[in-house]
């Protein structure tokens, strides 16, 4: 797929997508994130897991400036601050939509558009390409006229995801882009993304279906307030750095070369 | 039919009138529009009644009377902009306070006042046909650059009242767009009370585009409707005062008001007395019957 990049953030060749590096933040005075490094490289699919409270919604909400970092830095294709947030395609998790808002599918979708577009200026035919573009790789496109609130929540969900793909971002921060999908609606996703990743964009998603992480990402990243673990998931899903990250009782089964996950009964 | 509408016009405090009604319905509900689908309302009307204590200040010291609402309105509404910001006390108790803080000194200055007049009153209840050239000028200026603004940073607006979060993601300035947009609704209320008065200014600002989000679906016909109702409301008020001897205020109000309830009663699809076209299970929860207004 052809695109342009926003000028003045070309992503550089050689360069990590996206370098995080002792990242602390957190809200008043209680920290939600200590010490937070990775590095992805380029078309890569990272799973970040954790349990509920670990700041996974914090480490987006950092990485996107939208959280100030306490300490440490983030970079994007080597860029920082605004020009690396032009490059960061970004779902919010479903509860912090108003879905009450008098807004189209199509209209939600051309938000993405904004990092392009700038102050004053209308959307043109080339943000109208990305819209339809963004809307039909979600298989959203007959949904453009509808009103946002009368979606299903799977639908709601791919708009989301249409809105990030229209930014035509080089990295995708995805929070919780799987939840509450049918079967057949995150296999599509689960395609999508897949197909993003040989475009050489990279994926950072955050989830609790750890078998989704095991099939489908390249990496998995155990966070809880700070990086227990980060490689890819069969070194990675292992019970013992599980049971460190989710301070629980966790069993994980290979069976014919696909990773499941079940609760220890007592 | 014509002479009903041209002859009133042969007197200039009505010319005055009719352009100042155009004006004031027409930035109403445009910046009423964000204010319904903001949670904005209670804002509005807290600033309205609030601005008593500058009019009232400015009236006793012989100042302009606009300005005077104008230097009380505005941090007003900043302030309490500011409170639901920060979170440092629950809003609604902060609009309480500012509403009735401002309103109480406003009275306190007024019975002070050995012989007040109908000048000072008619910013209480509004009195459309007293607006003096001065007046039109001020609310001219005021009401063209709201529109102005708006017209050039519609995408600014609409994204940062929609989704917060992305639009700062985004890179837009969310927490001055948010200041802009509440400064706009002081603005909007300080020239609107000539027309309407204190009590019922915000009336202006909800009302038209209430009904609007009863008929429409998307945000920019929702505003489109909203003007046409607030225009047709303020016309057919100000018509209503002049022949029927009425408060223009009280008129106005009572006609968007009227204009509310005939689309909340038949609105297509949502109206309370008009059969559903879907079934109950394919409408979406929560979204019956005014998604997003009244709030």
């Amino acid at each position: 797929m052809a695109h342009e990049i926003v000028p003045g953030a070309e992503p550089r060749a050689g360069v990590k997508a996206l370098a995080v590096e002792g990242l602390a933040a957190g809200y008043d005075s209680h920290p939600a994130l200590e010490d937070v490094t990775f590095a992805v490289e380029p078309g890569t699919i990272v799973g970040v897991v954790g349990p509920n409270g670990a700041g996974k919604s914090t480490l987006f909400r950092a990485i996107l400036g939208l959280v100030r970092p306490w300490r440490g830095s983030v970079q994007v294709y080597g860029h920082r601050g605004h020009t690396a947030c032009r490059l960061i395609g970004y779902m919010p998790q479903m509860e912090e939509v108003d879905w009450h808002f008098p807004v189209t599918a199509e209209d939600v979708v051309m938000m993405g558009r904004y990092t392009r577009l700038g102050p004053v200026r209308r959307p043109g035919p080339a943000d109208r390409q990305a819209v339809q573009s963004a809307l039909e790789q979600v298989g959203g496109w007959d949904l453009r006229q509808r009103q946002i609130g009368e979606l299903s929540g799977g639908q709601q969900r791919r708009v989301l995801i249409a809105r990030a793909l229209a930014q035509e971002p080089q990295v995708l921060l995805l929070d919780e882009p799987v939840a509450g999908l049918d079967a057949t609606a995150q296999h599509q996703l689960l395609g999508l993304l897949d197909r993003l990743r040989r475009d050489g964009r990279t994926v950072v998603l955050s989830t609790h279906d750890l078998s989704c992480v095991a099939s489908s990402c390249d990496l998995a990243l155990c966070l809880n307030r700070t990086v227990i673990a980060y490689g890819p998931p069969r070194e990675v899903l292992r019970d013992d750095v599980l049971n460190a990250t989710f301070q629980s009782h966790l069993l994980v089964f290979d069976a014919q070369g696909r990773i499941y996950v079940t609760h220890r009964s007592r | 039919m014509f002479d009903f509408f041209l002859e009133p016009l042969s007197f200039a405090f009505m010319q005055r009138a009719l352009v100042a009604v155009v004006l004031v319905s027409l930035v109403g509900a445009v910046v009423g529009t964000f204010v319904i689908h903001k949670g904005l309302a209670f804002i509005g009307d807290a600033v309205a009644h609030s601005s008593l204590a500058g009019v009232a200040t400015a009236f006793v010291l012989g100042g302009n009377v606009f300005l005077g609402a104008l230097a009380w309105a505005v941090p007003a509404a900043v302030l309490m902009g500011y409170v639901s910001r920060r979170g440092r006390l629950n809003l609604d108790a902060a609009i309480g306070i500012v509403f009735a803080g401002g309103f109480a000194l406003g009275i306190l200055i007024i019975s002070r006042v050995p012989n007040y007049t109908v000048d000072l009153f008619s910013f209480v209840f509004g009195n459309v046909l007293g607006v003096s050239p001065g007046d039109l000028a001020i609310v001219a200026v005021v009401a063209l650059g709201i529109l102005l603004l708006v017209g050039l940073f519609f995408k600014e607006l609409l994204f940062s009242a929609y989704d917060p979060t992305m639009a700062a993601a985004s890179g837009i300035p969310v927490g001055l767009v948010q200041y802009a947009l509440l400064t706009m609704v002081a603005l909007t209320v300080v020239v609107s009370l000539k027309t309407v008065g204190v009590v019922l200014v915000v009336a202006l600002l909800i009302t038209p585009p209430a009904t609007a989000a009863l008929l429409a679906r998307r945000f920019p016909r929702i505003m489109a409707l909203a003007a046409v109702f607030g225009l047709a409301s303020a016309v057919l008020g100000l018509y209503l005062s002049y022949y029927a001897n009425l408060a223009s205020g009280a008129a106005i109000v009572l006609i968007a008001t009227g204009f509310f309830l005939l689309a909340f009663l038949f609105a297509p699809g949502r109206g309370l007395l008009v059969a559903r076209r879907r079934p109950p299970a394919a409408s979406p929860p929560g979204a019956a019957p005014t998604p997003g207004a009244g709030s």
